[in-house]
């Protein structure tokens, strides 16, 4: 299994998504200048502030040549994490649908948060059952998920909340307490908190690593 | 390009503003909405709402306007 995580002008979250995708398999990083995916079997589009996050977040980097490639592959079926500002990229690049606007409360937040699993379908999620709560932190100024009515309606529908922020934790305004949506497929999975931060005991969660393991084991029984 | 934030659409810069206003002075102000404008050159003009659609705005959550001011400037 090999991970390709996307690296942009502004990224931050890079090197963390790399360790995570390296304890889940052989991961590499790819410039945002890279047409060529390399052949890996899922991507990461991590955190950060994409050409500095200029015009709207992630109004940019959709743009870049590795992104069409990303969007080729999601195509295809293959599996796409975006983290923070990835799932900026993502609902910009439609994706995935919605986007994401400035907190309710306007202040840039970085703390633990527990999500609740929402039930659905994805690479991501095997393993995670609904209702599951995990915690990984959240740090961000421009999270709060939107969807017109309608949008929003036909994501509760069909299932495709990945995550909501637990009951009295949503951070940011979202609507719903939606932390994270996945395409209709459920190839694409996108989410404000950080998995890749709560890798390691030493940062008081291992739950982060769940999602990249689960992608893993999914490809490897495909 | 005049874009903003669609209307029913929480805008907390445009809120952040109008809390402040009080403080200086300024009563009887409200429904701050903070937007953005973009100035540009443009050869085909025609072209301009597809600009807005694809990257300057984002329909889900702006609206824009164009207003045209031709000459050399």
């Amino acid at each position: 299994m090999r991970w390709g995580v996307l690296q942009f002008p502004g990224s931050c979250d890079e090197r963390d998504a790399l360790h995570a995708c390296g304890l889940a398999g052989e991961a590499q990083l790819i410039w945002h200048e890279e047409r060529d995916l390399d052949g890996v079997d899922a991507i990461v589009v991590p955190g950060g502030f994409s050409y500095g996050d200029y015009l709207r977040a992630g109004a940019i980097a959709r743009f870049s040549p590795a992104m069409e490639a990303v969007a080729e592959f999601a195509a295809g079926g293959g599996p796409v994490l975006g983290i923070c500002n990835g799932f900026q990229v993502l609902c910009e690049a439609g994706l995935l649908p919605g986007a994401l606007l400035r907190n309710d409360g306007l202040r840039f937040i970085c703390r633990q948060t527990d999500l609740i699993a929402a039930g659905a379908e994805s690479p991501f999620l095997a393993g995670i059952e609904e209702g599951e709560r995990i915690s990984i932190p959240v740090k961000h100024g421009e999270g709060r998920y939107y969807a017109p009515p309608a949008m929003l309606e036909e994501l509760e529908a069909n299932r495709r909340v990945a995550f909501r922020y637990a009951p009295g934790q949503n951070p940011n305004g979202s609507v719903n307490d939606i932390a994270g949506v996945v395409n209709e497929a459920g190839n694409v999975l996108g989410l404000m908190p950080h998995p890749e931060h709560a890798v390691d005991p030493l940062t008081g969660s291992t739950d982060g690593l769940r999602l990249f393991s689960a992608a893993s084991s999914a490809l490897a029984n495909a | 390009m005049l874009i903003r934030p669609k209307e029913g659409i929480l805008d907390p810069q445009g809120k952040a503003v109008e809390g402040a206003l009080p403080a200086l002075g300024f009563e009887g102000i409200g429904h701050v909405r903070v937007g953005r404008m973009v100035e540009l050159e443009a050869e085909d003009p025609e072209r301009l709402a597809e600009l807005c659609e694809k990257l300057l705005a984002n329909p889900l959550i702006e609206d824009f306007e164009i207003e045209r001011i031709d000459g050399d400037g």
